[in-house]
């Protein structure tokens, strides 16, 4: 039914190149947002029976507009830890970087084990309105890894995937029960696979950088001998299973087989593991901003990634953002707490280094950055999101691909402010976003979005 | 007093001295032949000169060290310089301090070299970016103790006369030795070929990233080998099970007479100390006649000098 009442969000977003992998479009189209969905996509879209005032008419030559970009990955701080980010700072940091929604895995205190706290987190969410914040709910009591957290509550109060924030499930039968128990709400299982005997006190990976730098090193084992116990426990259960992340040639494989094998087997790969190498190190002189966890690895690992990227392998690339307060991450390598910022230059980096670089083409990192996540994580069945087909959420991001950026991390809206990409000059970013039809509108004002026409 | 203007023409232009990885071995020979011209202060009745009179060096040691400590302290009263000591225990650096609030803090004493230790890699390299004075690193973790590396090479020219074509064998824990990693650094750049050994568990799976041969026996590692440089075993690590027992060490991977008559009939034996006797180092060895671990220590003081005269003289010392 078509509702001809002008509602104050209905926008058009005019002449602009519209990839959407979703319904295999590369073309120039107009895209009309009625009443916070797509209303209509075409090569021109009549709205003459509309009056749509100028300022709900965005035109969009020589941009690119895209499925709302989701982030799989990120960790705020609120509650608990609002020092490092708070919801209405990260959800800032997100529009900015181009995303209309953000997967949150943590960090807060208390865990999000219970409805209360993740009605709380989204209505935070709602509050601070520059993107959408789709909570991880823990596996298991307070993110312990001991007994199984109330999932179906979980679920229904909006919860899109079930982990102890980035705590690794070592308890191997607790897994195989939320395997089998998400099934009911169709909700993937996550896991950051390692064995923590293995890491031990290591702070890299273990591998010819370790060895000349002194550094304790982490085989690569400790990922993967853990990557194939989720992937038999996946295989026994027919669980769905999002692993969080591949960071080695032989996790990317085995997610491989398991998907060629039919299993409900996804993954997800941060930026920083694309981009760098375990050389950094060295090369960023123990800067404690290549600190990651996992840590980065040898340039073979990098190259099988990327490959993995462009063959369908991995779901999506995450900023993995981890927004630590300057006092607890400026400190020496082996001391500082792993991870780094990343919502405000993901796009820009993914452009530059990954589409600019032939890695992947247009369509697929759109898909990596929305459809992908968007069918991880149950969004595109819950409203559409991922896709521009009408009907859908009116989640939309336009690109600039030839603006030219220069990263300065003492800008970002985030709080946190340590990323090794500081400086770099990267070509192609993020220009707009529109979350349920709104123009959100950081330019005029950071923390809220603008109405049209309200 | 020293003059170092006659040993070489090769100028030193570094501020600090970080490790020995990026060094030329030309900056190598040029602080070997310094510290030569060093060591003839340690034979004077009165061993002092004014060389660094007015200066401030910080030994700044967030890890208990003795021997090193001792022999950076001595250099600088040598040198007269105006030292002062920040040790791990009982001042700001156990009490919670972040490293960047001690190190401005210290800044502000306005030294001209900080000689620091500490337990984790990269530490002298993050003071060097964040503080003003020149930075020497005296250990950071298990990663480069260039000044050790300096010192074996100083020994073991003075005995050799040359650092080229020899071949050296090194025992004991590889992996969590920093003496290890800079040695290798400085020897085969000078020339020599360095074999390392010891048990696998106490040996970097990936040693083949730095140019050693890596052996898991001590007999073929000191066949006929013109140095052997033993290191110590970290006796906490047993407590990790890197090892079964001290007892089986000893056995299998002890320097005995033995073991080192398989070397070249003029070996030297080196150690850079603590030793463990009867656990990495029979004493008969230690205290026999190929060994020169003394000298090390004695050698340690003449590089020092030369290594803080050299830095200070890039921060415009009238030296």
């Amino acid at each position: 039914m078509i509702d001809n009442e002008l509602l104050p969000f209905d926008h058009l977003i005019r002449g602009g190149r519209v990839v959407d992998p979703s319904q295999d479009l590369d073309a120039v189209r107009d895209v009309l947002i009625r009443n916070g969905k797509i209303g209509a996509i075409g090569e021109s879209v009549n709205v003459s029976d509309l009056e749509l005032s100028p300022d709900q008419i965005t035109d969009a030559e020589g941009l690119v507009v895209v499925p709302g970009l989701i982030d799989g990955r990120v960790y705020f701080g609120e509650p608990g830890h609002e020092h490092r980010e708070t919801i209405q700072s990260g959800l800032s940091a997100a529009a900015a970087g181009g995303f209309t929604s953000v997967i949150h895995w943590g960090w807060t205190t208390p865990a999000n084990d219970h409805r209360a706290m993740t009605q709380s987190l989204l209505a935070a969410a709602e509050q601070a309105g520059t993107a959408r914040l789709h909570p991880v709910g823990c596996l298991s009591r307070g993110g312990c890894g001991e007994e199984l957290a109330e999932l179906g509550e979980l679920a229904e109060a909006g919860c899109v995937a079930f982990a102890d924030g980035g705590r690794p499930q070592t308890n191997a039968a607790l897994l195989r029960r939320a395997l089998l128990y998400a099934l009911h709400f169709g909700v993937p299982v996550a896991s950051r696979a390692v064995d923590p005997q293995l890491v031990g006190e290591a702070v890299v990976h273990e591998g010819a950088w370790s060895t000349r730098l002194g550094l304790a090193g982490v085989s690569a084992t400790a990922e993967e001998v853990v990557v194939a116990r989720d992937l038999l426990l996946v295989a026994e259960t027919g669980g769905r299973y999002h692993l969080a992340p591949a960071s080695l040639g032989g996790s990317a494989a085995r997610v491989r087989r398991a998907k060629d094998a039919g299993l409900a087997v996804t993954c997800d790969v941060p930026i920083s593991h694309l981009l760098l190498t375990d050389e950094a190190t060295s090369s960023y002189g123990f800067s404690p901003a290549v600190r990651f966890e996992p840590p980065l690895r040898p340039e073979e690992h990098v190259e099988a990634l990327r490959a993995a990227l462009a063959d369908g392998t991995i779901d999506c690339i995450v900023s993995d953002h981890r927004p630590h307060h300057a006092d607890e991450k400026d400190v020496q390598f082996s001391v500082a707490p792993p991870g780094a910022v990343g919502l405000e230059i993901l796009v820009s980096l993914c452009l530059d280094r990954l589409v600019g670089e032939g890695v992947v083409d247009l369509g697929r990192l759109v898909e990596l950055l929305s459809t992908g996540p968007a069918r991880v994580f149950g969004l595109n069945e819950a409203s559409g999101a991922g896709s521009l087909r009408p009907g859908g959420v009116a989640d939309v991001t336009l690109l600039d691909l030839d603006r030219e950026v220069e990263v300065d991390a003492s800008g970002f809206r985030s709080l946190g402010r340590s990323t090794p990409f500081d400086g770099w000059k990267l070509r192609g970013a993020p220009v707009g976003t529109f979350v349920g039809g709104h123009k959100i509108n950081l330019d005029r004002d950071s923390t809220q979005p603008s109405s049209q026409g309200s | 007093m020293a003059n170092p203007e006659t040993s070489e023409t090769v100028a030193w232009s570094r501020s600090h001295l970080l490790g020995i990885a990026d060094l030329e071995p030309a900056e190598i020979e040029l602080l070997l032949d310094t510290a030569e011209s060093f060591e003839e202060v340690a034979r004077r009745p009165i061993k002092k000169v004014p060389t660094l009179r007015g200066r401030t060096v910080l030994n700044l040691f967030f890890e208990a060290s003795t021997r090193t400590r001792s022999s950076f302290e001595l250099a600088e009263k040598r040198l007269s310089a105006d030292s002062l000591n920040f040790s791990g225990s009982g001042s700001a650096l156990s009490k919670g301090e972040t490293l960047i609030d001690t190190a401005r803090n210290l800044e502000a004493m306005s030294p001209d070299l900080v000689v620091v230790r500490h337990q984790h890699p990269g530490v002298p390299h993050l003071l060097a970016e964040r503080i003003d004075a020149g930075i020497i690193n005296a250990g950071d973790g298990a990663h480069e103790h260039p000044t050790q590396a300096l010192l074996d090479a100083y020994t073991i020219r003075s005995h050799k006369k040359t650092l080229k074509g020899l071949t050296v064998a090194i025992v004991g824990d590889i992996e969590h030795s920093r003496v290890v990693r800079s040695n290798i650094h400085l020897l085969t750049k000078m020339g020599s070929t360095v074999r390392v050994a010891g048990p696998r568990t106490l040996v970097p799976v990936h040693m083949d990233a730095m140019p050693v041969e890596v052996h898991h026996e001590v007999e073929s590692a000191v066949e006929d080998a013109d140095v052997v440089m033993m290191l110590r075993v970290q006796l906490e690590r047993h407590k990790r099970a890197l090892f079964p027992s001290v007892r089986e060490y000893f056995r299998l991977f002890g320097l005995t007479e033995e073991r080192l008559s398989r070397a070249k009939d003029d070996v030297i034996v080196m150690h850079p100390g603590p030793m463990n006797r009867g656990v990495e180092i029979d004493s008969a060895v230690a205290d026999g006649p190929y060994s020169v671990i003394l000298e090390q220590v004695a050698n340690g003081v003449a590089v020092r000098m030369a290594i803080l005269y050299l830095l200070m003289a890039m921060r415009g010392g009238e030296a």
